[in-house]
C-alpha cells in the first residue's frame, strides 16, 4: 500500500487524478460502443495540432517569464505569415515551407518587442501577457480588415473588402504534414511524419536547455540575482526566451492550421493560450519548472480528455448541442484545475 | 533562591518523528528571575524542545511527545500555542514576526488592542469597536522604557535598524500581562556587538523583575556574561546542567560538540611583503545598508586579510562592489590591470571569485542539483564543462558530476550525492557548495563574506579550515569579511576595520582586542603602531 502511495506521489497527485479521469473517459467510451479507432486517431491528430504550443511554454518558463499567456502574439504572427503564403498562391510543401520560413522572422520581431515589454513588468508577466494577447487580437481584427490582401479565396466574396473569418487551406496545403508518412494500424491513423517533426523539435529543445545559452537561461529564470552574480545578462536571456517561445507559437499555428484545414482570424486566437498552459500544468510543470516530458504527457492527457469527453457526453445526453457545451465546461474545468495546481509536482 | 520552586521544569522529554528519535530524554529547569542558557549545536534538538513547550501543531500532528512539563511544580498540559500564552510563556523569535508597514505600537499590540466604545460597536459587538490609541501608546511606551529603548511608538517598523526590531518583539512579549517565562531564540545572531550588549542588558533588567528567561544562543561569551545556569544538549540527549560561575567557555563548547574545540592552527603565516596583488582606491559602493564611502586598501599577495567592523558600516559592500553586484565607483587594480567595475563578468574573468554573504539569495540555485550549482559560473564564463558537437556545444554531464564529486570529497559536503538539490542541504553544506562553486573557476583571489553566518560550530571550523588550506597549499589570496572579530583573529594575517564606509585602520591579527574595539568605535588615536 505504501508502495502504491509513494508511486502516486512520485508521479504527482494532480497528474494522477487527471490520468485517471482520462482513462475513465476511455473506458466509458469503450462501454458505450464508440468507435475507438476514430477516437484514438482523433487524439493523435489533436496531439500533433497542439504540441508546438505546449513546447513554446518551455523557453518562457525556464527564462523566468513564467507561463507564456502571450503566445497569442506568436499565433497572430504565424497567421500573418501563413496568409502571405496563400496570397502568393503557393501550394504544397512550397506553400507551407514559405509560411514556416516567414513565421520565424515575424515571430522573432514580435517576440523581441514583447520581451522588452516583459522586462518592464517583472513579477506580473502572466497577467500582462494575457491582456497584451487580448489587445493584440483586437488590433489585428482591424488589421485583417485593412491589410491589402487580394486573393479572392481569402477576402469576403461580396464587396471584396477585408479577410474572411475562416480561410480554407483546401487546394493549398491542407493536412500536408498530417498526411506525410501517415500509416493506418488496425484502423488507427498514426501520423508518423507529424510525430517525427514533434520529436525532432522536442529533441532540439532538450539540447538547447543543455547548451551554454540554455543553462544561462535556466539560471536567469531560477534565480536572477544568482545569474547576474555569475555574469549572465538576465534581461537578455528573458528576451531570448520570449523570442523562441513566440517563434514556436508562430510555427505552431501553421502546423495547427494545416491539420485543421483553415486559418481562423479575428477573435479565434483569443483563448488559444489557455490550451498549452493547461496542458503543461497537468503534465507536471509549474510556473517555474518544466521538462520536455511534462510537455508531451500533458498535451496527450489534455487532448485525450477533450477528444473523448464530447462523444461520451453526447451519447449520454443526446439533446442537441450539449456536446459542445460539455467541451467548453470540461476544457475550462481542466484549465481551472491545472491553474489551481500550478505549484506543480515537486 | 534554593527554596524557590522552578518556574518551568521539563522532565525527561522524548520525541520521535517517524521513528527518528530526535529527543532522547531532555530535562530542563528554569528558576524564577534567572537567565538560563540552553546550548547545543544546530540539530541538537533545541527547536523541537521549544516546539513542545509552545504546543506547536507540528508536535501533536506527529504523535505528541513523552515526558512532563511542570510550572511551579504542577504538571501542565500545553496543546496549543494559546495554552502556552495562557501559562505566561512568551517567545522572541529569531526571524522577526513583525509587520513592516505597521508602527511599533501597532505591532506590539496586534490582536490584543485595548478597545473603546463606538457607535458601530454598540450594535455589532467587539470587532467594530474603536482602538484606544492613547492606551496603546502608553502601554507601548511603558514596555519600551522597561527595555531602556529610545524609540517612538509611532515609528514604522520597516524603517528601523535590524537591531531595533528585536526589541519591538521583546516589547510585545513583556507587554502581555503575566509573562512568567520568556524564550529568546538566538536573539543576537543578527545583531551587531553593540546591539547585542544592549539586548543582554535588557534581558538582565527583565530577569531582575522576576521574569525567567530561557536564552538559546550559539555565542558562548554571551552565555558566560548573562546567564546563571546553563543546560547543554547534544544530539537530542541531555548532557549537563551547569552553574555558569563554575564553568568556562571551553568546557561548554567541549560538551556541546562532544570534542575538544581547538583554535585553528595555521602552519605557516604569511610574511609581510611589498608585493601588492590588489589595490583598491577610493572605492564607493551604493549598497543599501552597507554604503562604502571611499575605501583605500592594499592587499598583499598570498595573505589572508580580514575585513571587520560593525554591521551597517560598509564592510560587506566592498566585495559586492568589486564584483559588480552593486553600483560602484573608484579604481580597483588587480595584478597591475584595472578591473572594470559594475560588470560581474569582468570581475569573474579577471579570476576574482566571490562567496556571497547571502547564500540562498545570491549564491545558489536552490532547486538545482549540487553539481549544476557548482558548474554554472565556470561553464558560463570560461567555457568549462562543454562538449563540442559540430557547431553546438552542450553541457558535459559526466565532467560536471566528476567535478562535483571531487569537491564533495574535498570539502566534505554531506549529501546524498551530486544530484541532490541544494535546497535540502544544511546551511554549512550550502556554504561549502558556494565555496566549491567559486573554486571551480580557479580564481587567484577569493572574497568570502560572512562565511560562518548561521552555521553550526562543527561546520564553521570546516569552512574556515578550507579557506586556510586554500591559502597555505595553493597560495591563494583570501579576503574574509566577517562580523565576528574572534573568527577573523583566528584565521587572518591582517585585519582591516571598516567604520562609516571607510577603512579606518589595518592591524596584524595578533593585536589586542581592545585596539580593534577602538577602531570599530571610530577612534584611531593610540592604535596605529
Amino acid at each position: 500500500m505504501t508502495n502504491v502511495k509513494k508511486m502516486i506521489e512520485d508521479y504527482g497527485v494532480s497528474r494522477f487524478i487527471v490520468t485517471c479521469f482520462a482513462v475513465l473517459l476511455l473506458v466509458a467510451a469503450f462501454l458505450q460502443g464508440q468507435d475507438m479507432t476514430i477516437l484514438f486517431s482523433d487524439i493523435l491528430n489533436r496531439f500533433g495540432m497542439y504540441a508546438f504550443f505546449s513546447l513554446a511554454m518551455v523557453p518562457s518558463i525556464i527564462s523566468g517569464t513564467l507561463l507564456n499567456f502571450g503566445i497569442t502574439l506568436g499565433i497572430l504572427a504565424g497567421v500573418l505569415a501563413g496568409l502571405i503564403s496563400l496570397e502568393l498562391g503557393l501550394t504544397g510543401f512550397t506553400g507551407i515551407g514559405c509560411a514556416l520560413l516567414l513565421a520565424i522572422p515575424f515571430g522573432a520581431i514580435v517576440g523581441f518587442g514583447y520581451g522588452l515589454l516583459l522586462n518592464r513588468v517583472k513579477g506580473s508577466e502572466m497577467v500582462v501577457a494575457t491582456y497584451v494577447g487580448y489587445a493584440a487580437v483586437y488590433i489585428m481584427c482591424i488589421g485583417w480588415m485593412v491589410l491589402p490582401f487580394k486573393n479572392p479565396s481569402m477576402i469576403w466574396a461580396i464587396g471584396g473588402e477585408g479577410l474572411r473569418t475562416t480561410i480554407t487551406l483546401d487546394g493549398y496545403y491542407d493536412a500536408i504534414l498530417s498526411n506525410m508518412l501517415s500509416i493506418t494500424v488496425g484502423g488507427v491513423t498514426i501520423q508518423v511524419g507529424m510525430l517525427l517533426i514533434i520529436a525532432f523539435a522536442c529533441l532540439l529543445m532538450y539540447l538547447f536547455t543543455r547548451s551554454k545559452m540554455g543553462i544561462a537561461m535556466r539560471a536567469a529564470g531560477a534565480n536572477p540575482i544568482y545569474a547576474s552574480a555569475v555574469g549572465v545578462n538576465v534581461n537578455r536571456q528573458r528576451i531570448i526566451g520570449t523570442v523562441i517561445s513566440t517563434v514556436l507559437g508562430a510555427l505552431g499555428i501553421i502546423i495547427y492550421a494545416q491539420a485543421f484545414g483553415f486559418y481562423q482570424l479575428y477573435t479565434a486566437p483569443m483563448n488559444m493560450s489557455m490550451y498549452p498552459v493547461a496542458a503543461v500544468l497537468i503534465g507536471g510543470a509549474s510556473t517555474r519548472k518544466i521538462k520536455i516530458s511534462h510537455v508531451i504527457l500533458g498535451t496527450l492527457l489534455y487532448q485525450t480528455i477533450i477528444a473523448v469527453s464530447v462523444p461520451v457526453v453526447s451519447m449520454l445526453a443526446p439533446e442537441g448541442g450539449l456536446g459542445d457545451v460539455v467541451r467548453i465546461i470540461v476544457s475550462n474545468g481542466i484549465i481551472l484545475y491545472a491553474l489551481a495546481q500550478a505549484g506543480g509536482n515537486k | 533562591m534554593e527554596n524557590l520552586k522552578p518556574v518551568l521544569e521539563m522532565v525527561d522529554i522524548k520525541k520521535n518523528y517517524f521513528g527518528n528519535q530526535v529527543l532522547k530524554g531532555v530535562s530542563l529547569k528554569v528558576m524564577p528571575g534567572e537567565i538560563h542558557a540552553l546550548c547545543g549545536e544546530n540539530g541538537a534538538g533545541k527547536s523541537t524542545l521549544m516546539n513542545i513547550l509552545f504546543g506547536m501543531p507540528v508536535i501533536h500532528s506527529t504523535g505528541g511527545f513523552e515526558g512532563e512539563i511542570r510550572m511551579d511544580g504542577e504538571v501542565i498540559e500545553i496543546k496549543t500555542p494559546r495554552d502556552a500564552m495562557k501559562y505566561g510563556i512568551g517567545m522572541v523569535h529569531q526571524e522577526f514576526m513583525l509587520i513592516p508597514g505597521f508602527s511599533v505600537e501597532e505591532n506590539v499590540k496586534l490582536n490584543r488592542e485595548p478597545l473603546k466604545e463606538s457607535i458601530l460597536g454598540k450594535f455589532l459587538g467587539e470587532p467594530m469597536k474603536n482602538l484606544n490609541r492613547d492606551e496603546i501608546r502608553r502601554d507601548t511606551q511603558a514596555a519600551l522604557d522597561q527595555l531602556g529603548m529610545d524609540m517612538m511608538p509611532a515609528d514604522k517598523v520597516a524603517g528601523l535598524p535590524v537591531g531595533y526590531m528585536q526589541f519591538v518583539e521583546i516589547a510585545r512579549e513583556i507587554d502581555k500581562r503575566g509573562v512568567r517565562l520568556l524564550v529568546f531564540d538566538e536573539p543576537t545572531a543578527v545583531l551587531t556587538e553593540g546591539e547585542a550588549e544592549r539586548l543582554l542588558a535588557a534581558m538582565k533588567a527583565l530577569a531582575d523583575q522576576g521574569i525567567a528567561i530561557l536564552f538559546i544562543t550559539h555565542r558562548l561569551d554571551e552565555v558566560m556574561t548573562a546567564s546563571q545556569h546553563v543546560t547543554i544538549i547534544r544530539d537530542g540527549a541531555f548532557v549537563k546542567y551547569l552553574n555558569t560561575k563554575e564553568t568556562n567557555v571551553t568546557e561548554i563548547s567541549a560538551l556541546m560538540v562532544g570534542r575538544e574545540v581547538e583554535v585553528i592552527e595555521r602552519t605557516k603565516h604569511h610574511e609581510a611583503s611589498n608585493e601588492i596583488v590588489m589595490e583598491i582606491e577610493d572605492l564607493k559602493v551604493e549598497m543599501p545598508g552597507e554604503m562604502v564611502k571611499g575605501v583605500n586598501l592594499k592587499i598583499e599577495k598570498g595573505e589572508i586579510l580580514g575585513i571587520g567592523g560593525l554591521a551597517g558600516q560598509g564592510k560587506i559592500g566592498i566585495a559586492n562592489g568589486i564584483m559588480g553586484l552593486y553600483p560602484a565607483t573608484g579604481k580597483v587594480t588587480f595584478e597591475g590591470k584595472e578591473v572594470t567595475l559594475n560588470n560581474p563578468k569582468a570581475a569573474i574573468n579577471a579570476q576574482i571569485a566571490f562567496v556571497s554573504e547571502d547564500r540562498r539569495g545570491v549564491g545558489l540555485l536552490l532547486d538545482e542539483s549540487i553539481a549544476f550549482n557548482i558548474a554554472v559560473p565556470a561553464l558560463q564564463n570560461q567555457g568549462k564543462f562543454l562538449k563540442k558537437f559540430g557547431p553546438v556545444s552542450l553541457m558535459d554531464q559526466a565532467a560536471v558530476t566528476e567535478n562535483a564529486n571531487k569537491y564533495i570529497e574535498e570539502l566534505d559536503i554531506r549529501c546524498t550525492g551530486p544530484n541532490q538539490n541544494v535546497r535540502r542541504l544544511s546551511g554549512g553544506n550550502q556554504q561549502k557548495v558556494c565555496i566549491a562553486k567559486a573554486l571551480t573557476s580557479e580564481p587567484k583571489i577569493i572574497f568570502v563574506s560572512e562565511p560562518t553566518r548561521g552555521i553550526d560550530i562543527g561546520a564553521k571550523r570546516l569552512v574556515l579550515d578550507t579557506l586556510v588550506k586554500l591559502n597555505e597549499e595553493q597560495g591563494m589570496t583570501v579576503i574574509i569579511t566577517s562580523s565576528e572579530l574572534a573568527e577573523l583573529k583566528s584565521v587572518c594575517d591582517r585585519i582591516a576595520i571598516v567604520t562609516e564606509g571607510k577603512v579606518i585602520g589595518v592591524l596584524p591579527a595578533s593585536e589586542d582586542d581592545a585596539k580593534f574595539g577602538l577602531l570599530m568605535s571610530g577612534i584611531t588615536e593610540g592604535v596605529e603602531g
